[in-house]
């Protein structure tokens, strides 16, 4: 029971680790570069589009969805580490 | 076959459709009614939820909204997006691990509390009925627009579509129908756009295509914020909104769709707390694909109208123009009688100047938003039967949003009221029945609004997003992150939360009867984006009142333990008693 116990602390521990880093990325994405950065990014011009432009309409948003495939995969491998698989 | 023929068949088509599925997936148990049995596959919630959330306003009236609003518009696209991360790392995990039906069980259980149950009941009704009215009124629009109809007619017809499939299939038939309208809609929005943008940049693929150069070798955004200084207009490629303003809308939208009852539900129906994060990688996948596909179309549609219709002669016009004038979507009054029209930007006083020498006495062209992507078919010079997939897009789009908004009604009544509150000892039988009834009555309620609406409903949608986000958003997120919250802390914060916000919003909305003036903004905080305030708010509260009030009993931390690890197993009898 207590070894289940210190075994879940890590896995929460690890999980806490892994939101802070994906939510520091979606809030850079999101707020800084596509916000608050706009722009000096829009000054750099990638093809037709001023960058800072591109990360508010659709860098952000792609950001997105491979913040959520990558938060998937590393928490199936991390249930699978701690064998919380259901 | 003219515009007509084509719209009664491919909306005739697809209504088909939806009844098929709904008569396929009936269901008989209340477990089936509210989470579709708790199997459906992640990739097909994933579809369902897109469905759910990309209501009419997405499909229709965003593109243009963007195409007015240039740079600004990405609160919008961020906005609407961003809270899928949030809803995908912070909430649908753990909430399906829960596992149980609604928001308000939830919210009831880790309280420990029937007045927490009621609080999460009154804010989930006041958030799902103004959204749902908005839907059915674009239902009415729809019909009355293309099929001519009027809008009592269409309304009906649309309140009869929902009511076969929501009342026979509860989520089951709700969901499979929306799996089909997902389908509908973003084939209609995509071929469209993918047309536009091989006439416009010949890139078939409208995201890149908008970076893309012209016919006339010059990159289509530098032309656009070209024609835009010509006009008086801001640089389409960047603000004029204050940022604090940008960054709090976006965030009151995101943190508001993490919040959103009848997108929070939809994670309930997969089989396991895997599935619901796979889930939701999809539903955003889905979502994506729109709103990536939006802003292009934004662009384009910018273009196209800016370019055929600046300073042309009246004769010379389109005949597009006459059909959306007869709409009143579109107005032209020849204001300095020179026999052309003047689109430009007659508020912008640095241009008055510009104007009169160029002899224009004011604007003459008034656009509708919904007006850029209904009519974008038709200016880009596209086949009839694409005009009339966008129809069947439009309707499937608003008719999936409404069908999961009224489940929510139902449930909230026939379970979170009747079932856990007045009439605990009602039958399994007797609840699946008062489901039904609810739902019933809430989609009459829904057409009835839908035909006499409220003055104020249009400017209520989008604050729903607010009040969620005020409400919902922390008292979710405490209850699973933080053990020591208690029932007096997050109680507190919801009602200091929502009401904090809903004055607000009332206090600066002169469509509600409100004093208040722009210049008046807290810190230059427009009411779509205060949900964001009353959530720090609603969190300040909440912990000050924990500071100094008892901790929850061991039971509900026990509780709080088990959502956090999927395979631990529930304590159902230890938190059970709280009934």
């Amino acid at each position: 029971m207590a070894d289940e116990r210190l075994s879940r602390k890590g896995y929460w521990r690890t999980n806490l680790k892994y939101l802070a880093i994906l939510l520091s990325v979606w809030f850079f994405t999101s707020y800084g570069l596509g916000i608050l950065l706009v722009e000096p990014l829009n000054q750099v011009k990638i093809g037709g589009f001023p960058l800072g432009f591109w990360f508010a309409q659709q860098g952000s948003i792609y950001v997105f969805v491979i913040l959520i495939f990558i938060y998937v995969w590393l928490m199936n491998r991390l249930d699978k580490k701690y064998q919380q698989e259901e | 076959m003219d515009i007509q023929a084509w719209t009664f068949l491919i909306v005739g088509i697809t209504f088909a459709l939806y009844i098929g599925v709904a008569i396929w997936s009936r269901v008989g148990s209340t477990r089936d009614f509210y989470v579709a049995g708790g199997g459906v596959s992640p990739l097909a919630n994933g579809m369902a939820t897109a469905a759910d959330w990309m209501s009419a306003a997405s499909f229709i009236s965003m593109a243009g909204l963007i195409s007015f609003m240039g740079y600004d518009g990405a609160q919008y696209l961020m906005g609407w997006t961003g809270g899928y991360v949030l809803l995908a790392l912070l909430l649908a995990p753990y909430l399906r691990k829960f596992g149980k039906f609604t928001v308000p069980d939830f919210i009831g259980e880790r309280y420990y509390s029937q007045t927490a149950r009621l609080v999460a009941v009154v804010c989930a009704l006041f958030v799902s009925f103004t959204y749902v009215v908005g839907q059915m009124k674009g239902v009415g629009i729809a019909f009355s627009r293309f099929l001519e109809v009027d809008l009592a007619t269409g309304v009906i017809i649309g309140v009869g579509i929902v009511f076969i499939y929501a009342v026979l299939g509860g989520m089951k038939g709700i969901t499979y129908t929306q799996v089909v309208q997902y389908c509908v809609l973003i084939f209609a929005f995509l071929v469209p756009a993918i047309f536009i943008s091989i006439l416009l940049v010949d890139n078939p693929v409208p995201q890149v295509g908008f970076g893309g150069k012209t016919a006339e070798n010059i990159y289509l955004l530098d032309k656009l914020n070209q024609l835009h200084g010509e006009l008086g207009f801001a640089e389409y490629t960047s603000g004029v909104k204050p940022k604090i303003d940008v960054f709090f809308i976006t965030a009151a939208l995101m943190l508001g769709t993490a919040g959103l009852p009848h997108v929070i539900v939809r994670f309930f129906t997969v089989p396991k707390v895997k599935d619901a994060r796979i889930s939701a990688g999809y539903a955003l996948f889905f979502i994506a694909i729109l709103y990536t596909t939006a802003p292009a179309v934004a662009a384009f549609a910018r273009t196209n109208l800016l370019e055929t219709v600046n300073n042309r002669e009246i004769s010379d016009l389109p005949p597009w123009f006459d059909n959306w004038q007869t709409t009143g979507l579109l107005r032209f009054e020849d204001k300095n009688g020179d026999g052309r029209v003047q689109y430009y930007n007659d508020l912008n006083q640095e241009f008055s100047e510009t104007a009169e020498n160029n002899g224009w006495s004011g604007n003459e062209l008034s656009v509708d938003n919904d007006i850029m992507v209904l009519a974008n078919p038709e200016i880009a010079g596209l086949p009839s039967w694409v005009i009339a997939l966008v129809v069947a897009g439009g309707l499937a789009a608003a008719l999936s949003t409404a069908a999961g908004l009224l489940l929510v009604i139902s449930t909230s009544i026939s379970h979170d009221l009747l079932k856990n509150n007045l009439m605990p000892n009602i039958s399994e039988k007797g609840e699946l029945r008062a489901a039904r009834i609810a739902i019933a009555f809430a989609v009459i309620i829904a057409g009835w609004a839908g035909i006499n609406p409220p003055g104020f409903v249009a400017q209520v949608v989008a604050l729903a997003f607010g009040l969620a986000a005020s409400s919902f958003f922390p008292a979710i997120v405490m209850g699973i992150f933080y053990k020591g919250m208690n029932k007096q802390g997050a109680i507190a914060g919801m009602i200091t939360g929502i009401l904090f916000t809903s004055v607000y919003i009332w206090y600066f909305k002169p469509a509600l009867g409100g004093p208040g003036h722009p210049e008046d903004y807290w810190f230059g905080i427009s009411p779509e984006g205060i949900g964001t305030l009353g959530m720090i708010i609603n969190f300040a509260v909440a912990l000050t009142v924990r500071a100094f009030t008892s901790a929850p009993p061991h039971e509900v931390r026990e509780l709080t333990e088990s959502i956090r690890y999927p395979s631990m197993d529930k304590k159902e009898e230890s938190y059970s008693e709280f009934h």
